[in-house]
């Protein structure tokens, strides 16, 4: 092994958690992680609380900074600005350079725009980056009359909540049919909408952006609606999803697609150097139902962790394992395991359960044998460990409903919507299910349903 | 809802204007006869004799009639200490008591309107404030806002509320005759409770009591979809109410021990003094089920119900100092410290606390069962520098006082004995573990910011590793505040409990230890 000199660009989840991990299994290596974005290790998905008042920057920070030291990660803020893969250096925005052995990619992603009439305006912009946050800020310092937010997926709706804290009108643009249609069935974006709506958010589906409006100091004025709607606006933000942060590689020689081209072993088309992360497209999906591109926090995380065990281990294919995630719209939580798919499929069982209030529900796809799928549960827990081993062993739907006490998540003295998901069960698929005992404090203390 | 808030407001700082008016709008008259029934019997001719030039003078501020009083008491002590003539000393301060017999003001003639104008307001207002301004707001927002607040994020009204608070204890503990006309207008309350006259502890033990309630409001508003934290602080405002304030009051009025029920020793410090255990043992069936009751507590009650449920069951379900964390300090709570450096300061102070703690009781102990033969008057001594540090200091003036500036468990995580004691038996031998949900960390850091006290919450879940800390207080606010359903307080088997080596679901790749 030696001592190669390591350098990954980019100090998100998934290059700090390489440079972690491969710390552990490698005391000799050394390390050096690159970000022009900021000094330290962040946790992206915590910027809407920065905003909100409920964090400070500091607490988005999972690790202090002696740990950098301690650890001899060396940490380097400047941007690359060129890279030669013959002579292994690298050049930065200050007029640096750095030698590299092996160079690990993970530059993460960025908001995708595209190419609307108008989107560099002052006051349009997407959330990703520190410096998103920072203008996001800026931008909202004084009050305004109305935001527009453009795409219904899992950073415009957190845009929407940010922008509610403030008490910003929002009108939320959406393409699709319903909110967040790729992912969500139907009840359940409705039952996200309705709990939107309930705080002011003027949500519009089936509506796009055609054009962005400017006032004389170039700031944005107001948006032009696909059905010709004139909505004024001083802030206008992109959250049309993301797309891997890889402009910078096109003019190399590296294979790059959508993002950097990977094999299962996170191998780019030159060698010594690597990508993962959000940056990485593989060849092939790694896995069934997976995409060639995994843009989630913990792929990133597994993707590193999976590399750094490759340079100091015999090195393994990247397996992701049952697919799950989890979200949250304003108060309600949302979490998924496996794989259910958003449309109705005929002939294949989905059974779904909606609590009377509308802020709770489950949703169990099985197979044409009836064994577990995948679930979505909105305003309600369930246990990864539980589902995640009920999909792995192929349980059946009422196998799963039967024991399902032991798959939720929920803190003690919630109500015991589990009840009720098996009645609905034993209703809807005309099998028994013993419905599980509640014990003598919860039925005292305990929420009703 | 926005009006009630502001009204609410408006009486809440009418109500603080008087409270902080009232001891400044009174005067004093000391007579032989006040003096005289309000002494022991054994000071009583002295100073009758000493305080003659007082009798009939009218003093128009607290400060002069001290000022007056240390005048003739001061020198006359001194000769005698200078002397050595330790069994004539006074040793007791009677600044409060006397100041109290001698005052005259709008308190002492009209108690209630004095009490409804200043206590009264400030829960009305308070009261209204809470309803007005977490009725309103939506559940998404619940933790949003406090590093845009001056009070909760260390601005200009948090140094403010703070210093008022240090001031107040500072008062309370070493210059309480300036609170006489305060203790006037609760005189009726205590009547009617205790039957006995109101001292500078029962203003205080009803302020705080309502304290725990007005904000006690507010967070049955606040986590008005959450079961765990609604229950968790009905039950604090019940065991304030009930067991801390009222029945040992009405004990008193029975005429039995003081006693309050759910107190432990080490928190309860003087438990074992010797005064404490004369008092059991004089006081009949009732003194003696106290005796057995406190020790039960001690080496039953702290191992088996920790032991099942973990110390919440004491520190954010029963205690006082909890209560008043929860309720009144819950917005402060997100500025604990959760540095490294914080938690190697925590270990040693809290565990030297209740060493410190353990060698004062045994040697009192020791002490009393040898007629004071052993060590004589040291322990004394040792009480007397343990209640000014630890009791009063720490965790009155630091403890509460210092809450808007660095959290609301600053005694309960650095110095309370009992924590300590309850944090062993936690760590070591108990069900209790905060469980991570598999692989959904996000490692967002709402769980380490909003902790009280100062764990760094998310280290752990973004490991998949369960949270055993000793000093967790299990109040469920990480639960609450983790977006993706991380986290979840459970009692569960010991076996694997403590996860050495955890594994994040996800990966199948490869299995390491995070």
């Amino acid at each position: 092994m030696g001592s190669r000199h390591f350098v990954i660009i980019g100090n998100g989840i998934s290059g700090i958690t390489f440079a972690r991990h491969l710390r552990k299994g490698d005391d000799q290596a050394r390390i050096t992680v690159i970000s022009g974005e900021s000094p330290y290790f962040f946790s992206r998905t915590a910027l809407m609380y920065v905003y909100m008042g409920q964090m400070k920057w500091e607490h988005t920070q999972p690790y202090e900074p002696h740990f950098w030291k301690k650890n001899r990660i060396d940490l380097l803020q400047d941007w690359v600005k060129t890279l030669d893969f013959e002579t292994k250096i690298l050049g930065f925005a200050s007029g640096e350079t750095l030698t590299y052995d092996v160079l690990v990619l993970a530059t993460g992603s960025k908001p995708a725009f595209f190419g609307w009439p108008g989107q560099d305006l002052k006051g349009v912009q997407g959330l990703y980056t520190k410096q998103d946050l920072e203008t996001m800020e800026a931008a909202t310092s004084k009050p305004i009359q109305r935001a527009v937010i453009v795409g219904g997926g899992l950073i415009g709706i957190e845009m929407a909540e940010m922008l509610t804290y403030k008490k910003i009108p929002v009108t939320f643009l959406v393409r699709e049919n319903r909110f967040w249609e790729q992912v969500l069935p139907e009840q359940e974006a409705e039952l996200v909408q309705k709990h939107i709506s309930a705080y002011s958010i003027d949500l519009r589906l089936q509506t796009e952006l055609k054009e962005i409006l400017a006032d004389e100091q170039g700031n944005v004025r107001a948006v032009i609606t696909t059905a010709g709607e004139e909505i004024p606006c001083e802030f206008l933000g992109i959250a049309t999803g993301v797309t891997p942060n890889v402009d910078f590689l096109k003019s190399t020689t590296l294979a790059v697609g959508k993002g950097v081209k990977v094999n299962s072993y996170f191998e780019s088309s030159v060698p010594d150097v690597y990508a993962i992360g959000d940056c990485a497209e593989f060849e092939q999906p790694p896995g069934p139902g997976r995409r060639t591109l995994e843009q989630v926090w913990y792929t990133g995380r597994m993707h590193g962790e999976t590399l750094a065990h490759n340079f100091c281990n015999k090195p393994v294919s990247y397996q992701p394992g049952v697919w799950f995630n989890s979200a949250k719209f304003f108060a309600i939580e949302y979490q998924t395991y496996g794989i259910v798919r958003p449309d109705a499929v005929a002939g294949v069982p989905c059974f779904y359960w909606e609590h009377h209030l509308g802020k709770v529900s489950f949703r169990m796809e099985m197979d044409e044998a009836g064994k577990i799928a995948g679930v979505i549960n909105l305003g309600f827990r369930l246990r990864h460990e539980f589902f995640d081993r009920a999909i792995r062993e192929k349980w059946s739907g009422q196998q799963v409903i039967q024991r399902l006490e032991e798959g939720v998540f929920d803190p003690e003295f919630y109500a015991p919507y589990h009840l009720e998901i098996q009645n609905a069960f034993q209703d809807q698929f005309g099998v028994p299910i013993s419905t599980s005992k509640q014990s003598f404090l919860q039925k005292i203390f305990g929420a009703r349903l | 809802m926005r009006k009630i808030e502001i009204i609410g407001l408006i009486l809440f700082l009418v109500g603080m204007s008087v409270f902080t008016i009232l001891p400044f709008s009174s005067q004093y008259r000391l007579s032989e006869e006040q003096l005289r029934s309000s002494v022991k019997d054994i000071h009583r001719d002295q100073l009758a004799e000493l305080m003659q030039p007082m009798y009939g003078q009218t003093y128009t501020s607290t400060h002069s009639f001290l000022t007056a009083y240390s005048s003739y008491f001061k020198p006359y002590n001194d000769e005698l200490k200078a002397k050595q003539a330790w069994d004539q000393v006074i040793w007791d301060d009677y600044g409060f008591v006397l100041a109290k017999a001698a005052m005259d003001g709008p308190s002492k003639t009209n108690p209630w309107a004095s009490l409804g104008l200043s206590i009264g307001l400030i829960v009305l207002g308070g009261i209204m404030f809470n309803l007005g301004g977490n009725g309103a707001s939506h559940e998404s927002l619940t933790h949003t806002g406090v590093f845009h607040s001056s009070l909760k994020n260390k601005g200009l009204l948090g140094l403010l509320t703070g210093s008022y608070l240090i001031l107040f204890y500072v008062i309370l503990y070493w210059f309480p005759a300036y609170l006489a006309p305060l203790v006037w207008m609760v005189e009726p309350i205590s009547q009617f409770l205790s039957g006995g006259p109101a001292s500078q502890w029962f203003l205080y033990g009803l302020v705080y009591t309502l304290a725990i309630g007005v904000m006690g409001v507010r967070m049955l508003l606040k986590y008005r979809g959450n079961r765990y934290q609604q229950l968790r602080t009905a039950s604090l405002i019940f065991f304030q109410t009930a067991f801390a304030f009222i029945i040992p009051e009405v004990l008193v009025l029975l005429n039995k021990p003081y006693f309050d029920f759910k107190n432990i020793w080490p928190l309860d410090y003087d438990f074992f003094y010797d005064y404490q255990l004369d008092t059991f043992i004089s006081s009949g069936g009732l003194g003696l089920f106290m005796l057995v009751w406190g020790i039960l507590l001690i080496v039953i009650g702290v191992p088996v119900f920790t032991y099942f449920y973990g110390k919440r069951w004491y520190c954010s379900w029963v205690c006082g100092c909890g209560g008043l964390a929860e309720t009144v300090g819950d917005e402060f709570r997100h500025l604990s410290d959760k540095s490294i450096k914080a938690w190697q300061w925590e270990r040693w102070m809290i565990h030297g606390v209740l060493a410190l703690a353990v060698v004062m009781t045994a040697l009192t102990l020791v002490n009393y069962f040898t007629s004071f033969s052993l060590l004589g008057q040291v322990t004394n001594q040792l009480h007397s520098m343990y209640g000014f540090a630890i009791g009063s200091a720490f965790a009155g003036v630091v403890g509460t006082g210092f809450y808007p500036l660095l959290g609301n468990r600053v005694w309960c995580r650095f110095g309370c004995p009992l924590a300590a004691y309850l944090g062993l038996v936690q760590r070591f031998k108990s069900r209790f573990r905060i469980t991570t949900n598999g692989g959904q960390c996000i490692s967002c850091g709402n769980c380490s910011t909003h902790c009280e006290m100062g764990i760094d919450v998310r280290a752990y879940a973004q490991q998949g590793q369960n949270i055993v800390r000793s000093s967790c207080v299990g109040c469920g606010v990480c639960a609450s505040v983790c977006p993706r359903g991380v986290l979840k307080l459970e009692n569960g088997p010991e076996e694997d409990r403590i996860h050495e080596f955890p594994i994040l679901i996800g990966n199948d790749s490869i299995k390491l230890r995070a």
